[in-house]
């Protein structure tokens, strides 16, 4: 799905994250979230121009909760990383363009 | 790099100040180009403050109620619905001392023969030295986004004023119970949402009190609290902090360039938007700190825009 996003349940997040073959960063996001509306078009940009160097996905927390509390998210939007199935950042809050890539920059 | 096209007013922000400021000055044809700000979780990003907010019953035109999110999204439409346009970047630097005037994102410049400042204002937070620490692990900077975490939980809200109730009032949605502490022993808040927080069973008002301390592991499990007459210290077991002690101006990018009063808030002549720089207009909250409403806000940008496009005018 190269430059697209991923859509990730409770059901087939671990072995979605497992299998990337690019680091994969995961958007815990809701609906009723105005930052987390605000860094989607962020999202989709650097999934089409960072395409076959990381993927990205998203996570409804409201669907997929059981999710989210494993990784202790207790504020949205937050950004995980993960690389070969562990997890390496967790970015908390939403972010501008070139914020998010700077600090990202060492998996890309 | 440097763009050659002189704008006519550049508009750094994106509240409800700088959108209507756009509205008017579109309409002028200025063609303004707004620089609206980055995404952030506080409420220093387009749109400002009310991206935060829930349910605004206050703003005229909405008899029942408007989502603040909404709300400012119709504003920008309206904008760009007479050619303004947007870069959703925050501006890194401005050069006021000749004109044309110049305004930088980053390395990218851009210049323009008048600017209109609307950068508004940001939530204050506590200032504890472990804050940071707590920061989406039990401490959120936006009621909005991160209530749904704290279902069945006790939590607490700090402040006395409109805001701090619209969010416990939010919070008493998911919480079991929310504990607004409050530093004096009267509320700021306007007579109905002191009601609405009174009448709320869910709602237990602190008096007198200071969140001083923090307390937890990898995530908050309490706070500290001060009493402001005793100086008496308590403890109180909650796994959620919410703060809304008040604001302070987004006027970093212009120390040394725009008159300030001592509090941060940009300096405007009375009864206009001038700023002490001929070309450069101020509205909204980054120049108000009385009365602080989205209506106000937005009649002072189009104070703005009218002051601009006079002054504009008179230098042909």
């Amino acid at each position: 799905m190269a430059g697209g996003i991923l859509t990730l349940t409770s059901s087939n997040f671990d072995e979605t994250v497992k299998s990337a073959s690019t680091p994969i960063i995961v958007d815990f996001w809701a609906e009723w979230c105005g930052p987390c509306k605000a860094i989607a078009p962020v999202l989709s940009e650097i999934a089409a121009e960072q395409a076959g160097k990381v993927t990205i996905a998203k996570l409804n927390v409201d669907d997929h909760g059981d999710i989210a509390q494993r990784f202790g998210v207790m504020s949205i939007p937050t950004l995980l990383v993960f690389d070969k199935g562990e997890m390496k950042m967790k970015m908390v809050g939403a972010k501008g363009k070139s914020q998010l890539l700077a600090e990202i920059a060492e998996f890309i | 790099m440097t763009n050659e096209k002189i704008h006519e007013v550049i508009i750094i922000g994106s509240g409800p100040a700088g959108l209507t400021a756009a509205i008017y000055a579109a309409r002028a044809n200025l063609t303004p180009l707004v620089i609206e700000g980055e995404p952030s979780s506080t409420s220093d990003q387009p749109g400002g403050q009310l991206m935060l907010t829930t349910e605004v019953e206050n703003f005229p035109g909405f008899p029942e109620g408007v989502m603040g999110p909404e709300l400012m999204l119709k504003f920008r439409e309206q904008a760009a619905r007479f050619n303004a346009t947007f870069i959703t970047e925050k501006v890194t630097k401005v050069d006021f001392s000749q004109r044309p005037f110049k305004v930088w994102v980053r390395d990218e410049m851009y210049l323009t023969r008048s600017v209109i400042v609307s950068t508004g204002a940001q939530s204050l937070m506590l200032g504890l030295d472990n804050e940071k620490k707590y920061y989406g692990h039990g401490l959120s900077s936006c009621a909005t986004c991160d209530g749904f975490f704290f279902k069945g939980q006790e939590i607490v809200v700090v402040g006395g004023g409109d805001s701090a109730i619209e969010e416990a009032l939010f919070l008493t949605k998911f919480a079991t119970k929310v504990t607004l502490v409050v530093r004096r022993n009267v509320l700021r808040a306007s007579k109905i949402m002191q009601a609405r927080a009174k009448n709320n069973p869910k709602i237990h008002i602190k008096w007198n009190s200071q969140v001083t301390e923090l307390f937890g592991d990898t995530k908050l499990t309490g706070v500290g609290l001060t009493d402001s007459v005793t100086g008496e210290k308590s403890k109180l077991d909650v796994t959620g902090l919410f703060v809304a002690i008040g604001h302070r101006p987004n006027t970093d990018l212009f120390k040394g360039v725009l008159d300030m009063e001592d509090n941060g808030y940009l300096k405007t002549k009375l009864g206009s938007s001038y700023t002490n720089i001929a070309g450069v207009f101020a509205c909204g909250d980054v120049q108000d700190h009385t009365y602080r409403q989205a209506v106000t806000a937005a009649g002072s940008g189009c104070m703005a825009a009218i002051d601009c496009e006079r002054w504009l005018e008179s230098q042909h």
